[in-house]
């Protein structure tokens, strides 16, 4: 035990060119040995009390939840005239949240998804956050749909249930297409969170010097205890899990861009939204983690394991995705023109000169600009620095919304319908509000659950791994007993 | 080494044996050296799943991936399914023409519906098969048992494998490990949920039920009663009804007189028999107005707008809407009459232009839609529109019949 990662050649005995050497990477720093990880990932969660900067936080930003309690309640016992939506833009800022939320929300599951299937083992630190971070974002983007529609108490009109009217939903509409896009990925999300959860609340459970911690933590943990065989299982749910995530997660913002793309609205109406909005997400997304990554693992002293490896990983993410978007507005404007379309050609240049200019090179400025500081390695590996390009980079993304959904709709065909989308109180307290909601249950989150998936952080360590053979070649060399074939 | 353990005493029956382990390299050989042994049932606990320990077992792969896989086909059979039967069947859906049912338009609900049911399997698949929940195990009572889910490595053999000896199976345990092999015994009796829990659970599960059924009845019951809104909201608006008092108007009346001065719709208009289409007591069987090409071009337009919908183009009843409610085999359509009924060509011409301004039966009334004059400019179409269905060679001027034979 103990002897630290070396040179340790891998493969089966013979199917490996002798001399080609391995070097596992180190991927998390300090104390490597298994017991301090659990600690260091259960202390923030057994701590007597948080810091206080924790109270500070989660007192603003509960209150500012109250206060979207109060705006949601006003709406609802009103009607959504409280709103900036009108003639002509009826789609205001409820879509535009909609749509920033929901491509945060995307984050997360494609670092547990897609890194795990690319097995990028870096993703093991910040996994878990970050699921987290998902599944708090489409809180706040499933909100929107439901409180927009007004009725909000026919809202079950949106499924396809047996009612009154003897009326089904339309099964061909893009905003059909988004309910079950959105809510399959809340559910996905969920469970796969949770899933890799278990193991850690069990962590949590068998650490427990209270009996309320112990019950609490012991309920969700489902009775968990290690065992090889649940393990077997697990990591098999596991993998198709990010099998089926993986798909699902490219799927969501495309369904999301459909609501556009299907329309015939100019600016919208163009086959380049799917990938772009997708990775739009993957960029804003991304983003978000590293906000709320570099302050959390200051303020819990998590940074043994969430490493600057790890946040550098992750902005080198962001200058890729953010360049990609970069490309797509770019191509956007290049297709108007040379598709020779009146309308088009009048849309691109109405974002960029017309009324909401200012919007459009903010976001320009924020999404294409402020990334590319990405390319300096001081940049990309300084907190504070990478803090700052972040934020920027989630307002550019909440103006590219702003920007797809208010110009298209303020200016179309007609110029008679002309008109200007100006947001009320209620809008901008709401939006406020749903930021409220999400740093609340992710403060919440980072008190109350294991911020950092304990087993799998494990399986990255060096006392994970059998020191006198090597996994693969363990039953091959011993070859298998016959009678334990059928257990 | 000890005294062979009896399977079961005070402490309840006799789980297994447990060791302990310090690190994944002795638990992976001692898993191995229990399996070449001969042992069926036992099971290595570890923080972490370790790789390679089901091949050092002699663990058989998963089923986890067959069950996904048939729940995620049925998901995709299920999601055609809903998507066919209630757009295509139940309540046909027309959209700018296209068909019913069309996989392209269907493959977003599809996909999304074959990932959920593949995501449950995966998820409710795995505890399901793992046993789990299970919120007691023998195992939990082994004194420093919680290690396993912190740096501590265990392997049990469990008294119901066949090759389970007390006395040699301790041994070969004891062999591996420098650690004391511990017995575990199953609690005894077992501990469960308060029977309160159990007991709220199950009211709490029967009262949610209770909206379902109360949906249930609804929709198979008949009832004479109006439908029952949770929210009447559009009940109760903010308006003032007729024949209430209205502060607002110095008469206190909400329903507003007509401004004086105010002439009354196609007012002007002083003949009777143009009004109305009744010569006295009788339908009129002559035009009251002049009929030239113009009112007969005028006619046919209102015709094409206000009639063709129903009575189709050439008035035989099979018009755009009448056609549609014929494919939806609709129980309470009254389908339109052919304009060449023996009835209909009978009517007098003041009776159509009745039938144009007040509807008849079932037919719904155009006289707000359409001025008097269009009216008869319809009604001098429609009969047109009769003769030139229903022409014999007696119709055509005697000086053209020769070349109607030549024909
Ligand atoms: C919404 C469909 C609809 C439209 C539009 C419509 N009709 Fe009809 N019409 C009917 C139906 C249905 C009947 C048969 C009513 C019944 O038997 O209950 C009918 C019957 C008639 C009859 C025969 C009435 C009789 O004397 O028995 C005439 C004549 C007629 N329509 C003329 C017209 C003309 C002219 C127009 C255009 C102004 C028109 N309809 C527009 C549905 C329609």
């Amino acid at each position: 035990m103990g002897s630290a990662h070396g040179p340790i050649s891998v493969g089966s005995a013979g199917t490996q060119s002798r001399g080609e050497v391995w070097t596992r990477p180190v991927l998390v720093d300090g104390d490597q040995s298994l017991g301090a990880v659990t600690r260091r990932v259960c202390d923030v969660v057994e701590a007597p009390k948080p810091p206080r900067a924790w109270y500070i936080a989660i007192t603003i930003s509960a209150s500012l939840t109250l206060m979207l309690f109060g705006m949601v309640v006003y709406l609802i016992a009103t009607g959504v005239g409280v709103w900036g939506n009108t003639n002509p833009v009826f789609w205001g800022w409820d879509i535009v949240n909609f749509v920033f939320w929901v491509g945060i929300a995307h984050a997360g599951t494609l670092i547990s998804a897609i890194l795990f299937l690319l097995r990028q083992k870096w993703r093991t630190s910040v996994n878990r956050a970050a699921e987290a971070m998902t599944l708090f974002a489409v809180c706040c983007a499933g909100m929107y749909p439901a409180i927009h529609v007004g009725r909000i108490w026919v809202a079950y009109w949106l499924f396809p249930l047996p009612n009154q009217m003897q009326m089904w939903p339309n099964f061909r509409s893009p905003l059909l297409w988004d309910v079950f896009a959105v809510s399959t990925y809340a559910t996905v999300s969920l469970l796969f969170w949770y899933m890799g959860l278990v193991p850690d609340l069990a962590t949590l459970r068998d650490r427990a010097v209270t009996p309320l911690r112990r019950r609490l933590y012991g309920f969700f943990a489902l009775g968990w205890r290690g065992s090889a065989r649940h393990w077997q299982r697990f990591e098999r749910a596991y993998l198709i899990l990010a099998a089926l995530a993986t798909p699902l997660v490219l799927s969501v913002h495309s369904v999301v861009s459909f609501d556009f793309a299907v329309s015939q609205v100019p600016g919208w109406h163009t086959t380049i939204f799917p990938p772009y909005f997708v990775a739009g997400a993957i960029f804003s997304g991304f983003a978000m983690v590293v906000t709320i990554m570099v302050p959390a693992r200051e303020l819990f002293g998590l940074r043994d394991l969430v490493t600057m490896k790890h946040l550098e990983n992750m902005n080198k993410v962001i200058l890729a995705t953010g360049s990609m978007v970069g490309l797509a507005y770019a191509t956007e404007f290049f297709i108007a023109w040379y598709g020779g379309n009146a309308f088009e050609r009048f849309t691109f240049l109405n974002r960029a000169l017309g009324p909401y200019a200012w919007a459009y090179w903010i976001m320009i400025f924020c999404n294409v600009v402020a990334p590319q500081f990405f390319w300096s390695k001081s940049i990309r590996t300084n907190p504070w620095l990478m803090v700052g390009v972040c934020i920027l980079v989630n307002v550019g993304m909440w103006f590219e919304r702003f920007v797809i959904v208010v110009t298209s709709l303020s200016r179309d065909y007609l110029p008679s319908a002309w008109g200007y989308f100006k947001p009320t109180p209620i809008d901008i307290c709401t939006f406020i509000g749903t930021l409220g909601l999400f740093f609340t249950l992710f403060l919440l989150f980072c008190r109350y659950l294991p911020m950092v998936a304990i087993a799998e952080v494990k399986t990255v360590l060096p006392d994970a791994h059998a020191h006198d053979e090597h996994g693969h070649a363990g039953g091959a060399a011993h070859g298998r007993s016959p009678e334990v074939q059928h257990v | 080494m000890s005294e062979p353990i009896p399977t079961t005493d005070e402490r309840g029956e006799l789980h297994g044996f447990v060791a302990e382990f310090d690190d994944v390299t002795s638990v992976t050989r001692a898993a191995r050296a229990v399996r070449d042994a001969g042992y069926q049932k036992f099971d290595v606990y570890s923080p972490f799943p370790i790789h390679g320990i089901e091949r050092a077992m002699g663990l058989r792969s998963t089923h986890l991936p067959w069950i996904v896989l048939v729940c995620g086909v049925s998901g995709l059979g299920l999601a055609l399914l809903l998507q066919y039967w209630t757009n295509a069947v139940d309540y046909p859906f027309k959209i700018s023409g296209k068909p019913l049912f069309g996989i392209p338009a269907n493959i977003p609900i599809t996909f999304e519906v074959t990932v959920l049911l593949s995501a449950f399997a995966a998820f409710f698949g795995m505890f399901v098969l793992n046993k789990l929940p299970e919120h007691h195990h023998a195992l939990f009572e082994h004194p420093r048992f919680r290690r396993a889910t912190d740096d501590g490595f265990f392997l049990a053999i469990e008294a119901g494998d066949t090759r389970f000896d007390s006395k040699r199976t301790r041994e070969l345990l004891q062999s591996l490990t420098q650690h004391p092999v511990v017995a575990c015994h199953a609690a005894r009796g077992g501990d469960h949920a308060p029977s309160w829990i159990r007991v709220g659970g199950i009211a709490v599960a029967l009262i949610a039920l209770l909206p379902l059924a109360a949906a249930v009845a609804a929709r198979t019951g008949d009832t004479t009663k109006p439908a029952f809104h949770i929210v009447n909201d559009m009940d109760s608006q903010a308006r003032f009804r007729a024949q209430v008092a209205n502060p607002v108007f110095a008469d206190g009346r909400a329903m507003r007189p007509d401004p004086a001065g105010t002439v009354a719709f196609d007012g002007l208009i002083e003949d009777p028999v143009v009004l109305t289409g009744k010569r006295g007591d009788a339908w009129t069987t002559t035009m009251p107005v002049a009929v030239d090409a113009r009112v007969l071009a005028r006619g046919r337009e209102r015709f094409g707008i206000y009639c063709a919908p129903c009575h189709g183009g050439a008035g035989y009843g099979d018009g755009l809407v009448a056609n549609r409610a014929k494919d939806l085999q609709e129980p309470n359509w009254v389908p339109p009459a052919s304009l060449h009924d023996t009835l209909v060509r009978g009517r007098a011409l003041g009776q159509l232009f009745d039938t144009v301004r007040n509807g008849v039966r079932t037919m719904p009334a155009y006289g707000r839609q359409m001025s008097v004059e269009d009216s008869w400019a319809v009604v001098a179409y429609v009969r047109a529109l009769q003769r030139s269905q229903n022409g014999t060679p007696a119709d055509v001027p005697e000086a053209k019949q020769a070349e109607l034979g030549a024909r």
